[in-house]
């Protein structure tokens, strides 16, 4: 007798955000059958909380007149450090106008173009013209040469998440929310669901499907100090590589967001920058043109995340028990900017630092932001390693992103990589067959039992698991944070191997029973530490500098030795994870200067 | 300045386990600058108490995962500030949504429910064509969508309407805002007729008995006093149309 429920599905998707939803529709439209899996209800995912925009060259504003998809394409490719797959960012940049037009037409209240003149807070006069008038509009963001990021107010990943989601209701497309998949269920060759924990009762299920789609988002929490939501652990990834068999891509390619809000590390968009706002020291001085005088406030985030730490350094930061830090200045933009395209900021602004933005500054830092790193897939999304499994989204390194993502790239990648991947999703699953081993999945939902009843016993100690999550949080913190050195990531990958022995001795303090938080969090931390294990140990052999990944004792990029992807795989039993290296495919742009930051092979600074 | 000490007497109840009734219990926390209800939580559990049941996924009032009873109003806890507040503070979870445990509860079945009750979706007859551009719109309309569309679902309008907790399947504020949001979009085509069907009764906006909760507890500061009458006026014209 069995001592779970058993699902069974064409397609299983693991994580119900924009880029799990958009997957699950194509495969939905398909005619197969699809569940999706959530920790959480679909619209509290951390897609929500994108406040932004979609980057979509749709040249449309006035700034973003003649733009193409060849120009986004040179700018994500820079941004990226020359790290990203060229063919895939092509195969984006081509796709996310139908992409935007697309949510447009199933409900995002895009902001529109509104013919007339307006004046710009450095004072340049732009007219947006009649012809344009009522068509989506595009506004500044980090890193691209023209106005494109389109964007609702100031809620554009909530109106994104809301209007997906609507149409996962209309399709009747089954969610079970609170079901946490804690072991992909595997033969060797091909992945064959998950076997999953309810998060209101503590049961396990198992899902049997022809293809399982791993949608988890990223592994901001890691950190100490993140913008992520807190469910953002990188639950999928741990899953991928637990297999031993999918490797993960270009892990210690972490992004560090310029603003992260002091003390509570909620993200001030970089629409506050685009649209006007610039950062200013402890004497109030804007320093951002003395580094980057052609790009300012504007470069993207892993060049002005490093200006700022550089310039704390030199003592211009503010002082404060949560450490240095500076000001983010929007008074400026005035208050009815504020309270309307701005409205988002000044309310986190006002309910989390008790600061008035129309009146006053607000302290910001570099945070984590962003996982560059993920399931490792080929452009069709397909993860390596094993048959049946693919990756979307902010989980996946399919790799658009390279070693740095520019403001707007990552909502645009959730909906295009959810269309051309859920259609190769579809395809796949069309032309599979269901056959699995019954045996096998008893044993796998068996060894899960056991993992949650030996915790429960402490049978193999009373290791306190928020204590070593503390640990590992600071540990990368401060080890494997914006600026880094060869000495300081040993110290991370030594601190980190002792963790990752000690989570093996978890035991519970509470009954575990029910909707038990601890064993939540007990079941995932081990799968954490590998992930925080991998972002170091790639970072820690990466002897050069690109994009958000900054080495001190090796501050150039090194395109002779190092112009290739991490992957890096866990085999069972391992200590450390087993690194490999595959080349970047290069298609049309050779690597180059990005005309900003310290570590293009050209640069001056 | 000593800090003070803050006592935060919590409702526990584990379905699990249901031979322990259930009961509040007392935690002592001691205050910290800028402590919010979340920052709180996560210190009790993480030192104290690792059972205790709670929700947060933003912490930043974006999502409206941690809508709880706070001295007895539905608040969202992550923009709950301690300093607002005297030295004991007590916590219950949202009335009228299911239990999940302790502070939790399953806002998530209920809303979806309302979507599908609502058909909370564009309905339109035209077809998608990727090579077409985007029909125009008016940024004026855009931003009329927005006004309602920013509804984070927290559930605090449903928790503290009286109808609501003596309905269950009533509305509420938020199933009429939800649908007030379709109703200002040119891109849905449904007649006034068609929506009537959908919030044309007392499970709708007639059983509205205009207390107004609804309006003061919103934490993302809705006009939702303004959308019932929106939608009430309607229907009361398609009504007398039938």
């Amino acid at each position: 007798m069995s001592s779970y429920h058993t699902h069974i599905t064409d397609v299983l998707i693991i994580g119900a955000g924009l880029a799990g939803e958009r997957a699950a529709i194509e495969a939905s439209s398909h005619g197969l059958n699809t569940i999706i899996l959530s920790l959480v209800p679909p619209r509290r995912s951390h897609s929500t909380a994108a406040q932004g925009g979609m980057q979509a060259s749709l040249g449309n504003s006035a700034m973003g007149k003649g733009d193409s998809s060849d120009i986004h394409f040179a700018d994500t490719v820079k941004g990226s450090d020359w790290g990203c797959e060229q063919d895939v960012a092509r195969l984006f940049c081509e796709t996310v106008p139908i992409a935007v037009r697309q949510m447009a037409y199933w409900g995002v209240p895009w902001s529109r173009v509104v013919a007339g003149t307006k004046t710009l807070p450095d004072g340049r006069v732009i007219e947006d013209t009649k012809d344009k008038e009522g068509l989506i509009t595009g506004r500044n963001f980090g890193g691209t040469a023209k106005w494109r990021t389109c964007y609702t107010a100031d809620g554009t990943g909530h109106t994104m998440q809301y209007t997906i989601d609507s149409i996962v209701v209309k399709l009747g497309i089954t969610v079970h929310d609170r079901m946490e998949a804690i072991s992909l269920i595997h033969d060797g060759e091909k992945c064959l669901g998950v076997v999953a924990r309810c998060l209101r009762t503590g049961k396990l299920n198992v899902y049997i499907a022809k293809a399982t789609v791993i949608a988890t988002g990223g592994y901001g929490r890691l950190y100490g100090a993140s913008t992520n939501a807190v469910i953002c652990e990188g639950t999928g990834m741990a899953l991928a590589i637990d297999t031993g068999q999918v490797p993960l891509g270009n892990m210690e390619a972490v992004q560090f967001h310029p603003t992260g809000m002091v003390p509570v590390w909620i993200l001030i968009t970089e629409g506050a920058r685009g649209d006007g706002g610039y950062l200013l020291d402890k004497n109030h001085h804007r320093f951002m043109p003395d580094y980057e005088p052609a790009k300012k406030d504007l470069a993207s985030r892993d060049v002005v995340s490093r200006r700022m730490i550089q310039h704390m350094r030199k003592g211009l930061g503010v002082d404060s028990p949560y450490g240095p830090y500076l000001w983010l200045d929007i008074r400026h933009l005035g208050a009815k900017h504020i309270n309307t395209n701005l409205r988002e900021i000044a309310n986190i602004c006002r309910n989390f630092a008790g600061v008035d933005p129309i009146k006053e500054l607000i302290p910001v830092r570099p945070t984590q932001h962003y996982s560059m790193g993920g399931v490792r897939t080929n452009i069709d999304g397909a993860a390596y390693g094993l048959k049946g499994l693919f990756a979307v989204g902010e989980a996946s390194c399919w790799d658009l992103h390279g070693f740095n993502r520019l403001g707007g790239n990552s909502l645009a990648e959730t909906v295009v990589m959810g269309m051309v991947v859920g259609k190769r999703i579809a395809e796949y699953a069309l032309g599979a067959t269901l056959e699995y081993s019954y045996a096998l999945v008893e044993e796998k939902a068996k060894q899960q039992q056991e993992r949650i009843d030996s915790l429960i016993a402490c049978r193999h100690g009373r290791e306190d698991v928020f204590k070593i999550r503390q640990e590992m949080e600071e540990t990368l913190m401060d080890y494997v944070g914006i600026f880094r050195t060869g000495p300081a990531l040993q110290t991370a990958v030594d601190r980190l191997q002792v963790l990752h022995e000690r989570s093996k001795h978890i035991g519970l303090r509470t009954s575990g029973v029910g909707a038990n938080p601890e064993i939540t969090a007990a079941l995932r931390l081990p799968g954490m530490i590998r992930l925080a294990l991998t972002i170091s140990y790639g970072a820690l052999q990466r002897t050069e500098s690109r994009g958000s990944h900054a080495r001190e004792d090796f501050p150039k990029r090194d395109d002779a030795n190092w112009l290739k992807r991490t992957l890096a795989y866990w085999p069972d039993g391992a200590v450390l994870p087993e690194l490999k290296y595959e080349p970047v495919t290069i298609t049309e742009l050779p690597p180059g200067d990005r005309g900003y930051g310290e570590s293009s092979a050209s640069s001056k600074n | 300045m000593k800090n003070r000490t803050l006592t935060f007497s919590i409702f526990r109840y584990n379905p699990a386990t249901p031979e322990i009734k259930p009961h509040m219990q007392s935690y002592q926390l001691d205050e910290t600058t800028g402590m919010t209800v979340f920052v709180a939580l996560n210190r009790i559990r993480e030192e104290q108490d690792p059972s205790l049941m709670f929700d947060f996924v933003c912490r930043a009032a974006i999502c409206g995962s941690c809508a709880m009873l706070i001295n007895g109003k539905p608040r969202l806890a992550c923009k709950t500030l301690t300093r607002d507040y005297g030295s004991k503070i007590t916590l219950m979870p949202l009335p009228v949504f299911k239990l999940i445990g302790d502070l939790s509860v399953d806002t998530g079945t209920w809303f979806r429910h309302l979507s599908i009750k609502t058909r909370a979706w564009i309905h339109t007859n035209k077809e998608f064509d990727p090579k077409a551009l985007e029909e125009r719109m008016d940024n004026a309309t855009a931003l009329e969508i927005y006004e309602p569309e920013r509804c984070i679902e927290c559930g605090c309008c449903i928790a503290g309407c009286a109808t609501a907790n003596i309905r269950e399947d009533f509305l509420g504020a938020a199933g009429l805002n939800r649908v007030a949001r379709f109703m200002v979009d040119p891109r849905d085509h449904r007649t006034e007729q068609e929506y009537f069907e959908v919030v044309g009764s007392d499970e709708g906006v007639f059983g509205c008995y205009g207390l107004m909760a609804c309006d003061d507890n919103c934490p993302t500061q809705l006009p939702l006093q303004w959308q019932l009458a929106f939608v009430r006026r309607k229907m009361a014209v398609a009504g007398l149309k039938r």
